[in-house]
């Protein structure tokens, strides 16, 4: 599909950015529709919700998830009420906001985080997050064409890490639907972004173990979530396991164990448990020990299987 | 007057060193030395220096004191910083140093500059370039090396790397890895002082490129607004990662970006011009509020290590810099020229400092690992009495 209101920018972007996401799209599309910006995230997100109002279709790079936060007023604030507050009469949802998030081997206190958590407070905005090349093309397709705001988490070891064949062409996958990447029938794994592959790891090494079987879901969208299908996942398996990077303490986790724990309480084998970082800052020299490993995502699937 | 004709001559046989066989100049150079028998250590010799360009205030003078030792100072520690991090460039390659890695040689006149006329108790902070800031607040290469290694002898106890450097003895309050957001900091430092009357300043660094971060005009405006003692040093070294000064903003005379706040532009190159233009700002600062010093610089490296710093910037302009600009060879030229130091007398000091890098280079590699349970100390002034994971679920460890 093709939409000539796309505007593509954020720092660096017109070299192709410091992950060459964008690369190539300068000397395609031109200067008018790819282009640098300051060092000015506020101004960037705020910039893109007003290009989305007048009904272009902005999508904007924040060059690490680490440096949203000073565009925080404009989402929670701006771009997610913009609708509401006006009656219908204006919204930004032609606004996608991409951003790098995640451990990447030793980038230390502010380029690692996963904010995710903090946007799927606010109602309004719709928060995606790939687990792959294939998925990343598809979701990303999706939510720039999608009427919402989106907020766009990309993880960026993957951007070194993952191989994968992408469909060429326009090749969508719906926001707002979870996938199931791996079918089993003893223990329920959620995971979004990077820890999907954790997740698929650790319920590879079970199996083999000694033949529990877990079934992975990979989010896919963070909100709204896929409640359905996690709900009817566990209410086949009895056991429920979330993975994620960021800080265990009001992860996003936390929302979907207390859902599906109403959801599916007389169904539950065991306690739903959360593998997730520390509440620390996210540490250097400490990564490995932070970040959810295989190892200690096989240890929860064993509690949970032996409770 | 004289000091002037002679350092206008020595910044005409400086920039021109490759034709240096200019007669005229060789008799300036021997009157001068006759007049103030500049050999003494502590005599006073006067250097010229290029005009500073001001914004609603006036210029500081032109024309700049020094001595031997200071001049002498001034190499040693622009040519340790420039080791250091020509040491922590081939540490990352051998992948002793690894993540986010910012180098600061190019602009080493800027700080040296900065701290010959600042002390301890005058603040800084500053950006994730922080090395070098590191070592003129009265740091070592081991401590900055080992940071960077992530060892617990660093600066920081091997915990932050390379953008996060403090010294709270000497009030240097650190690198920051958020771009623009120690600006405010700083008018909160100089609060401080004004509210405890100790006559110091807060020096607040950015770059050309956080220069366009909104923080900083919110900043101006509460400093300006209470009048509060503080430098707004912003190091225009005309790249902000791959963008050029003039590509990021409307206007790239960032000493009059605060409009109604002053500013003066200095000759970040210049160690003594900064020294001088530095000097002068403190003493403005402290009576009357807060000032913008751009300093214009230049960074060698690129912009960190990911970056050859070549595809946004040509190789000649690159070398020109290096050529004529460079802060430690205006330096060495001035030893030289005036007959403060020989050649084998600054070789002699390079080989020095060069083994101080090394030896410095080999304990941080020789370092010991920050502890496990410093993951969860300095969180909050206590650890909750937490536990953490051991290897596997059944090992708890109690922080304490
Ligand atoms: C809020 C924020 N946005 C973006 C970045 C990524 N970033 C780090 S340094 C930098 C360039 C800054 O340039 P400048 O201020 O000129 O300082 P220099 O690196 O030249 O010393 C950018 C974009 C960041 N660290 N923080
Ligand atoms: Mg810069």
């Amino acid at each position: 599909m093709h939409n000539s209101g796309v505007i593509v920018f954020g720092e660096d972007v017109g070299f192709g950015g410091v992950f060459r996401c964008t690369l190539g799209l300068q000397e395609k599309f031109g200067r008018h529709r790819v282009f640098n910006t300051p060092i000015s995230e506020q101004g960037i997100v705020g910039f893109a919700i007003g290009a989305a109002a007048q009904g272009l279709t902005p999508v904007a790079e924040i060059q690490f998830a680490d440096y949203i936060h000073p565009a925080f007023d404009q989402f929670v604030n701006e771009a997610a009420k913009y609708r509401y507050r006006s009656g219908n009469s204006f919204n930004c949802g032609g606004m996608t906001v991409r951003a790098p998030y995640g451990a990447v081997g030793h980038g230390g206190h502010y380029h690692s985080q996963s904010p995710e958590a903090f946007y799927t407070h606010v109602p309004g905005l719709r928060v995606v997050v790939p687990s792959g090349p294939r998925e990343a093309k598809g979701l990303l397709l999706a939510s720039i064409q999608h009427p919402d705001p989106v907020v766009f988490f990309e993880a960026k070891m993957m951007y070194r890490t993952a191989v994968e064949e992408v469909p060429t062409g326009d090749y969508t996958i719906p926001v707002g639907q979870a996938r199931l990447a791996r079918e089993g029938g003893d223990v329920t794994i959620v995971a979004w972004g990077q820890m999907v592959a954790v997740a698929e790891q650790a319920a590879a090494v079970v199996q083999e173990q000694g033949g529990v079987s877990c079934e992975v879901i990979d989010l896919r969208t963070l909100l709204p979530w896929d409640r359905a299908t996690v709900e009817a996942s566990v209410s086949k398996t009895g056991r429920l396991i979330v993975v994620h990077e960021a800080p265990i303490t009001s992860g996003f986790g936390a929302e979907i164990v207390a859902a599906i724990s109403k959801r599916c309480f007389l169904r539950l084998e065991s306690p739903p448990v959360r593998v997730c970082g520390y509440d620390t800052p996210f540490p250097l020299i400490y990564e490995p020990l932070y970040v959810p490993s295989t190892p200690r995502v096989v240890d929860a699937i064993h509690e949970a299987v032996k409770f | 007057m004289h000091g002037r004709a002679l350092a206008n001559a020595l910044r005409r046989a400086t920039s021109s060193r490759a034709e240096s066989s200019a007669p005229v100049l060789n008799r300036l150079w021997s009157r001068n030395q006759q007049t103030q028998a500049a050999s003494d250590d502590s005599s006073l010799l006067e250097v010229d220096v290029v005009p500073y360009s001001t914004h609603r205030i006036d210029s500081p003078g032109t024309t700049v004191n020094t001595t031997k030792a200071e001049l002498q100072q001034f190499f040693e520690t622009m040519y340790r910083m420039r080791r250091m991090e020509i040491a922590a460039d081939m540490m990352y390659k051998a992948k002793y140093i690894r993540g986010f890695c910012h180098l600061y040689d190019g602009q080493e006149a800027v700080l040296v500059g900065m701290e010959a006329a600042l002390t301890f108790k005058d603040s800084i902070i500053t950006s994730y370039r922080d090395h070098c800031t590191h070592l003129g607040r009265g740091g070592s290469v081991l401590e900055v090396m080992a940071e960077l290694m992530g060892k617990a002898n660093g600066a920081t106890k091997g915990l932050g790397g390379s953008m996060h450097m403090y010294k709270v003895e000497n009030h240097f309050y650190g690198g920051c890895g958020i771009v623009g957001a120690q600006v405010p900091l700083g008018a909160g430092l100089g609060f401080a002082h004004k509210y405890r009357k100790d006559g110091s300043v807060a020096i607040t660094m950015y770059g050309d490129g956080a220069a366009n971060q909104g923080q900083i005009f919110e900043a101006f405006n509460m400093a300006a607004l209470w009048d509060l003692p503080v430098l707004f040093v912003c190091e225009n070294n005309h790249y902000g990662m791959g963008t050029a000064d003039y590509r990021g903003a409307k206007s790239a005379k960032y000493f009059t970006r605060g409009d109604y706040m002053p500013g003066i532009k200095i000759d970040g190159m210049d160690a003594l011009a900064v020294k001088n233009g530095v000097a002068y700002a403190k003493e403005y600062a402290v009576a009357n509020g807060p000032i913008i010093l751009e300093m214009d610089t230049y960074r060698y490296h690129g912009h960190s290590m990911s970056d050859p710093g070549s595809t946004y910037r040509t190789r000649d302009e690159i070398s020109s810099m290096r050529q004529l600009r460079d802060p430690i060879e205006r330096i060495r030229s001035l030893l030289l020229n005036n007959e403060l130091l020989d050649t084998a007398e600054l070789k002699k000091i390079e080989k020095a400092i060069k083994k101080e890098v090394d030896s410095a280079v080999e304990e941080a590699k020789a370092g010991p690992l920050p502890k496990e349970e410093m993951l969860w100390k300095n969180i909050y002034k206590d650890t909750l009495g937490m536990h953490m994971r051991g290897r596997d679920s059944k090992t708890k460890i109690k922080l304490t």
